[in-house]
This record gives structure tokens, sequence and C-alpha cells, in this order.
């Protein structure tokens, strides 16, 4: 048993404030750098242009797009009870795409909004589809959990590459499972706005997430419907996926990643813990889309592919990590 | 009809899959001629033994790996080997050079990224499996994720590159069975026959390997020669395979399973080519369905990845049951 | 007063609670007791409304439990069940502090944080309270939760097997703990034992189940006979006396 007690220090700042001027001198990075130059000194009237049309939006997509993936995992996390999930380790991501595909054939002239609301209401199923695998095995390990996740999504990425493949579509799944910024302009990712609403929504209700992180019968016992919060959840969770999907593609890992480093930082008391959540997932977004501008100037690498490596190669360290305490 | 199955001794067993594995060659041969055969026996027969290779490469290294690992739900293409391998190659482009890759003998350079896959294999599973002792679903995910820090590595090193060097890079990455690359062919079949020579010699040591390491050391069994011996062909078939098709997930998980199913024995003398037939007889047998019968070229790939999932969800569901 | 009418629970073929019908008093301790698998934490269960009713009724001062609101009833009854395993790092404070959600929604009052300082003090936590729930000993993530339990401050307090992988010394510690709470606090306690001897020398009533059905109800001077013991447990067992209750000896 450790002894030190964690007790929180009463007058210090405790260390994850300083995620507060990280992420806004990030946010000013990515204003500033890019392949066209800009004259801060003298702002004429290309300059401004530059920043209203393309770097602004292309941040303020960044940060959006990572807030609600942020939220959108540590929600997952709550709803599964487990750790090691986020929407691309339990199918919803893979649906809100075979969702996005099937309109795409079918609908094409559909405006994006109702693209999107279809490709939530294909999230949400798949969602609930993965909840339903969790009960029908019974759960010894908590690797399994995402193992099958992973797994179902996998047998849905296998239908959407057997119709895109069919129909010459692979061109615009991969650029919805790798999420890429750099084709952000005014106009082009304002849906996100409805992600960071949702996150929103998920922090005034923060509570009954918490609670629900403690199991069907705690929530039960302090007079929650367990069932509503579950699904209300998903919903939020899929909705999230979905709006991601549609504008700029999903980042994998990101919704994994930043709640368990703020986990072992803080707890999962969810109203204390999700604005920080939100900021460390905005401002990694912003710290992995900077890295990518910067690689290999002029050019640049996406988001996903830059995230893929670190997300990929964190968790294996949180995996490997955690039975090392344990055995 | 089950019951008849059931009296069948397992080398009659071996004899039926051997018999089906001819006729799915012979149709795969002779279905749907039209260019006349002097053009079609030569193309489609050197498809033939590149496809029955790789099935005869994935069916092997999944069924020793699943013997070394002690377990039926792991296999090479789900720990990510092939995965590894395509990260390598990139990596050797990238540091090496377009010039240097494409000018030296295809041949030659083959023979260097088995090298590279091979060590780097054995130093990352022996690690995984040997000094660290994990239980088995964590290894699984680990594998899995593994796989993806493999391939986004490789495509993070691939948007580094020239086009140039991309181009040469590009024709591994996904797997068909259509584009299959015959200059690699003979060089292929005389090192999966080498490894196989070898691996064929530690047929009854892998059956008591099977009981586990434990009771293998107690019954004087070199487990730790073994392992290594083992693993280092293992990555080689694996190279074998992923350069002529590129990566497939679920196939050897698929392969390994039925040939258990209908080997109806553990022992490792029928196993092991049991599944080597098998694994020939889907893939061409599914090859050929589909490609005149159903007029798809290339969905072959795809439809094991699915039919591979499923199979892999069920398999967990019924061991998590179980235990 | 819990009443008890004709409850019934089946899963597939196997009646897990067969039509049994019992009143639980509004005062002191009610130990369940039973051989394992004679329905004990099934029929905790459905009382709490954690578990669905095939058959049959169960009211609470009245309340009809499948018509009441989750909210209402959170308010009216506690339950804390056998496996707790929250995986979300919590502080010991925070949890206990979620008791009161029921009352507050998770916006606790000054009463409210009163109510959490005194559960947290009645349980010896006040030293833990800022620890992660992760952190702690079994015995002491037990106590954590039984005041969560406290702190939800309802008449009725159910627990299903708290003493489970508690030492000696932290299982008489809870008991007197809950005997406390139902004298001091006049709280109705309903609690599933696997012990009998600490059902014996701690509870008002004890019911006691055998496959599914109630076998008796009735004081542990009554209860705890030599034959009675036998027909439940099938098992001889020597009656002594200690500090004036009846002890049961069966270890040879």
């Amino acid at each position: 048993m450790s002894v030190n007690t964690l007790s929180l220090p009463k007058r210090r700042l405790p260390l994850w404030w300083l995620a507060l001027p990280v992420f806004l001198l990030l946010f000013a990075l990515s204003l500033l750098i890019g392949v066209a130059e800009l004259h801060l000194t003298q702002l004429g009237e290309r300059d401004l242009q530059i920043l209203l049309i393309s770097r602004l939006p292309r941040t303020l997509a960044l940060v959006l797009a990572g807030m609600s993936l942020a939220v959108a995992g540590l929600l997952m996390q709550m709803l599964a009870r487990n750790r090691f999930v986020e929407p691309s380790t339990t199918g919803t991501v893979e649906c809100a795409m075979l969702g996005l595909l099937l309109v795409t054939l079918l609908a094409p002239a559909m405006p994006v909004m109702g693209k999107m609301l279809i490709a939530s209401v294909f999230a949400l199923a798949g969602s609930l589809v993965f909840m339903a695998l969790l009960r029908a095995v019974p759960l010894h390990s908590t690797v399994m959990v995402p193992l099958i996740g992973i797994m179902f999504g996998g047998v849905v990425g296998a239908v959407i590459a057997f119709i895109a493949y069919r129909l010459n579509l692979m061109q615009s799944v991969a650029n919805w499972t790798n999420g890429d910024f750099s084709a952000i302009l005014r106009g082009r990712y304002e849906l996100l706005w409805i992600g960071a609403a949702l996150a929103v929504i998920a922090y005034l209700t923060a509570d009954r997430f918490t609670v629900a992180g403690m199991g069907r019968d705690f929530a039960t016992n302090l007079g929650l419907n367990y069932r509503w919060v579950l699904l209300f959840g998903l919903a939020i969770v899929s909705m999230i996926s979905a709006v991601t999907v549609v504008t700029t593609g999903v980042i994998p890992f990101l919704g994994l990643v930043v709640p368990n480093v703020v986990s072992l930082m803080m707890g999962d008391h969810l109203r204390r813990s999700l604005p920080w959540v939100a900021i460390m997932g905005a401002a990694l977004v912003l710290a992995c889309d900077i890295l990518g501008r910067l690689l290999r100037y002029p050019y640049e690498i996406p988001i996903g592919t830059v995230f893929g490596v670190i997300g990929s190669a964190f968790f294996i360290y949180l995996l490997l990590r955690r039975s090392e305490g344990r055995s | 009809m089950m019951r008849a199955l059931k009296r069948l001794s397992p080398a009659a067993r071996l004899a039926w899959v051997g018999l089906l594995t001819v006729l799915a060659g012979v149709a795969f041969m002779t279905w749907n001629v039209r260019a006349g055969w002097a053009f079609t026996l030569p193309f489609r027969g050197e498809k033939l033994v590149a496809i029955a290779l790789v099935g005869y490469c994935i069916a092997i290294s999944t069924v020793l790996f699943q013997t070394l690992t002690h377990n039926r739900i792991l296999t090479p293409g789900i720990m990510g080997f092939d995965a590894l391998y395509l990260l390598l190659q990139s990596v050797l482009v990238f540091s090496l050079g377009n010039l240097f890759y494409v000018q030296i003998n295809a041949q030659l350079k083959w023979l260097l990224d088995v090298a590279v896959m091979t060590g780097a294999v054995c130093a990352l599973y022996y690690w995984l499996f040997v000094r660290q002792r994990r239980d088995l679903h964590l290894l699984v995910l680990v594998g899995l994720i593994f796989g993806v820090l493999f391939r986004s590595f490789t495509s993070l090193i691939t948007r580094m590159m020239d086009p140039a060097e991309f181009d040469a890079l590009q024709d591994v990455m996904f797997a068909s069975f259509n584009q299959i690359d015959g200059s690699l062919l003979g060089i292929s079949l005389l090192v999966a026959a080498i490894v196989s020579a070898l691996l064929w010699r530690a047929r009854y040591a892998y059956d008591v390997l099977n009981l586990g390491d434990d009771p293998a050391i107690t019954l004087g069994l070199d487990q730790r020669t073994l392992v290594m011996r083992t693993l280092v062909g293992i990555a080689i078939l694996v190279s074998i395979a992923t350069a002529l098709v590129g990566p497939v997930t679920f196939f050897g998980l698929l392969v390994a399973n039925l040939a258990y199913a209908l080997a109806g024995t553990h022992q490792h003398r029928y196993v092991l080519p049991l599944a080597g037939l098998l694994a020939t007889a889907i893939l061409i047998g599914g090859q050929a369905i589909l490609e005149h019968l159903l007029h798809f070229g290339t969905g072959l790939s795809i439809l094991i990845e699915f039919g591979g999932g499923l199979f892999f969800i069920l398999l967990v569901i019924r061991q998590g049951r179980r235990s | 007063m819990i009443e008890i009418r004709n409850l019934s629970k089946r899963y597939g073929d196997s009646t897990v609670i067969d039509n049994v019908s019992l009143d639980l008093a509004d005062a002191g301790i009610t130990a369940i007791i039973g051989p394992n698998g004679a329905g004990k934490s099934t029929l905790l269960g459905m009382i709490s409304r954690l578990q669905s009713i095939d058959a049959g009724t169960v009211h609470i001062d009245g309340l009809d439990i499948t018509a009441t609101p989750s909210m209402t009833l959170a308010r009216k009854l506690a339950i804390l069940r056998q496996e707790n395993q929250i995986s979300t790092r919590l502080r010991v404070i925070d949890l206990v502090t979620f008791g009161r959600y029921p009352y507050c929604k998770g916006r606790p009052g000054p009463e409210d944080l009163e109510q959490v300082q005194r559960a947290l003090a009645f349980l010896n936590l006040d030293d833990l309270a800022q620890r992660f729930l992760d952190t702690l000993s079994g015995g002491q993530r037990q106590r954590a939760y039984i005041a969560m339990v406290l702190c939800q401050d309802t008449d009725y307090v159910l627990l299903d097997e708290p003493l489970n992988n508690l030492d000696m010394k932290h299982a008489v510690d809870i008991m007197q703990l809950m005997q406390r709470a139902s004298q001091a606090m006049g709280k109705k306690v309903i609690i599933v034992l696997h012990d009998i001897n600490f059902a014996a020398c701690y509870a008002d009533d004890i019911v006691a189940l055998q496959n599914g059905k109630l076998a008796f109800q009735g004081h542990p001077e009554a209860l705890i006979t030599a034959d009675k013991m036998k027909a439940l447990y099938d098992i001889d067992m020597t009656i002594e006396r200690f500090k004036g209750r009846p002890i049961g000896l069966y270890y040879a």
C-alpha cells in the first residue's frame, strides 16, 4: 500500500493549469504557421484575408475537433466502464462511416447536415451493438472490451471497403478515417461547432456520467435511470463521431490518450476533469497539426498520420504499464 | 455424414483435403478458358503457384505461432507481423534511397528485407512473449495496436518521401491476389522449402511444446532454442507471404482453427500439412469462384477480412464463456 | 415497513425466489441467512429494484417499488451490493458526496457537505478522504462504500454480504457500526450474512431462506437452534451461549 496521501495542495495551482497557457500559445502558433506568409507588423488586406479565410477556420476546426473527440472518448470510457475504449475502438466511427458511405451512394444531393444526422444514427446503432456484444461476453479481462470493439470495427470496415472498392470510393473513405485539416477553409468546418455544443452538454450533465461510470447498481441506487443515461451518452458520442467523420476525418486514439492522462492527474470526477480533457485534447491536436505542417515544410502531413504514431505508441505504453503495476 | 467423418483416421482426412485442393487447383486452371491453352496455362500456373505458396506460408506460420503462444486466437497477422514488414520496407527505401532500392537486384533486395524482418520480429516478440509473460488478451490487443503503429509509421514515412520513392512502395501496401510479383516466385519457393524442411524436423517437439512451456522443459525439451528457431521460421514465412500479396490479417486464424477442427488431432505432423493444404484449397477455390462465377476480380482479400473478423469475435465470445 | 408479497424470480427453468411473503419492521437489524444459492442476494436485489420482479409485489412504507420513481426510492432506501468494482478513479470524498446525489443532483449545499463530513467521521475515513479509491485496501474501500450508502440518509439500508473479504477486526467494526446506525440514527438495516454467528450476535430479526423459499423468520433466540440449523444447512451444530446470545459451533 502506498503511503502518500495524494492530498490536494490547497494554495498552489496544480500542474495541470499549465495546459491553459500552452493551449493559448499553440493556438497563436497555429495562426502564424503556414505556407503563405503573414506580415503581422503591417497587417494588410491580404494578410487579413489569409487569417480569416484559412488560418482561423483551420485553427478553430482543430480546437473544436480536439475538444469534442477527447470528450467523446471520456464519455465512452465511463459508459463502457473501461479505460481502453474510445469511438474508434468500439466500432462507432466505422458505423458512422458506413452510414456516410450509404448516403453518399443513395442520396448524394442531401445537404451535409442530413448526411451528418444519418451518419449519427448509424454510429448510435453501432455503439448499441457494441454494448450488446459486451453483454454477450462475460468479461474476465478489461482488455477484452477494446479487443471486441476493434474486431467489430474491423468487420464493419471490411463491409465499407467492399462497397467502396466496387464503386471506386476508396479515396473518400481514406479521407474519413485519416483526419486532415489542410483543406479546411471558412464555410467548411462550421459543423464542428455542433461537436463542441455536444461537449458542453456533456459537461452540464457530467455528474450523471460519473455515476454511470460506477456501474448500474450504484447508479440505480442513487435514483438514476441507468439506461437513459447510457443511451443519452452514446447519442452524444455517436454524434460527435459523425460530425468529425463528415467534416475533417477522425483522429484515432485521441479520445483514449487524453482522458487517460487527465485521469492519472486528477481522477475521474467528470465535472472537475472534463474541461481539462477538452483543453488538453484541443492542445494536443493543435500541437500534432503544427508538427505535421513543419515536418516536411512546405508540404503537409495529415494529423491523422502524425497522431496515429503518437497515439498508438502511447496506447501500448498504457497497456503495458497497467499490467506491470498489477503483477 | 458427421459420423462417417468422425471415423476417418487423420491420415485419411489429410488425403481428402488433399483431393479437395487438387480439385480446386484444376478448377482454377481450367474454368472459363478463353484465350487458348498456350497462354492460359503458364499465366494461370504462375498465379496458382503464388497463391498456393501464400496460403501455405500463412497457414504454417499461424499454426506454429499458436503453438508457441499456447492459444488459438493469436496469429502473426493479428500481431502486426505483416505491418512490420511494410514498415521495414519503407524505412529501407527512406534511409537507403530510391536509387539503391530500384537498382539492386529484386531477389537480393528481397533477401535483405527478409533478413531485417527476421531480426526485428525476433527482437520484438521475444521481448513481448518470453520476457514479459503477459496475459493473452493483453498481448492480442498490444499486437493489434502495434499493427496500427506500424501502419501509421509507414504512412508517415511515405509522406516524408519523394513521390518517386513512394511509387516504389505503393504496390506492396495493399493485399491483392491479382497482382502477384512473379519475379520473386522462384526464390520464395526455394526459401519456403528449406524453412519447411527445418521446421518439419521439430514436428514431434511441437506436440510437446503444446503442453505448455513448463511441461515441455520438464520433459527435457530445449524450449528456448526451439522457440527462437521457430520464430525465425515464422518471420521468414510471413515475409514471403507479405512480399507476394501484401498484408492479410485474419486468414491464418480461420485456417488454423479449421485445420484443428478437421484434423481431429493435435499432432503437428497431421495439422501442419492439413493447414497448408486447406489454405491453398480455400484461396485457390475462392479466387476461382469469385473470378469466374461472380466476376469479382479483387474482392477475395476483403471477403477474408470480413469472414475472419466475424470468426474472431465468435471465437473470443466462446472462449470467454468457457473460462 | 417493507411488505413483500408472493415474490418470485425465475431464470430460465430454475426458480430462484419462489413465492416469498414477509414483513420487515422499520427498526433494528434484519439478517438474511441461508445456504449458498438460497436466493439471498436476489431477494435483496428485488427489494431494492436493482433486479426485476417476475411476480409479486414489494411495498416500502406503502410505496409500490415498481411504480415509484427511482429518485424517490433513492431517498427511502440505499443498497450496497456484493461486488463493487469501480474502475473510475474517484476520491473517497467524491464517492461519499455522490451519496447526496438524490437530494442535490450533484450540486451539494452546506447541509449536504455536513452530512458527508458526518458519514466520513462515522466510518473513520477523515484521513483517507482525499485518497483515490484505487489506492485503498479492500477493507478501507468497503468502508468508503458504506459511508456513501449512509450518506444517502435513507430510512432503509440494505447490505449484501458486506463482510466478505474483511478480516475479523474489520468485520466486527462494520457490524458494530451498523448496530450504532440502527440504534442511534434510527435506521432499518437489512443485511445478507454468510456467517450465522454474526447474525446471532447482532440481528434483532433473522430471515432464513432455503431453495428460494422462506424457511423461517424470527428472533435469533428462536432460530439459532440445533434442529433448525440442521434443517437449514444440513450440518450438526452445537449451540453455546456467548454474551447472552446463542452461538453455533460447527467447525468439527
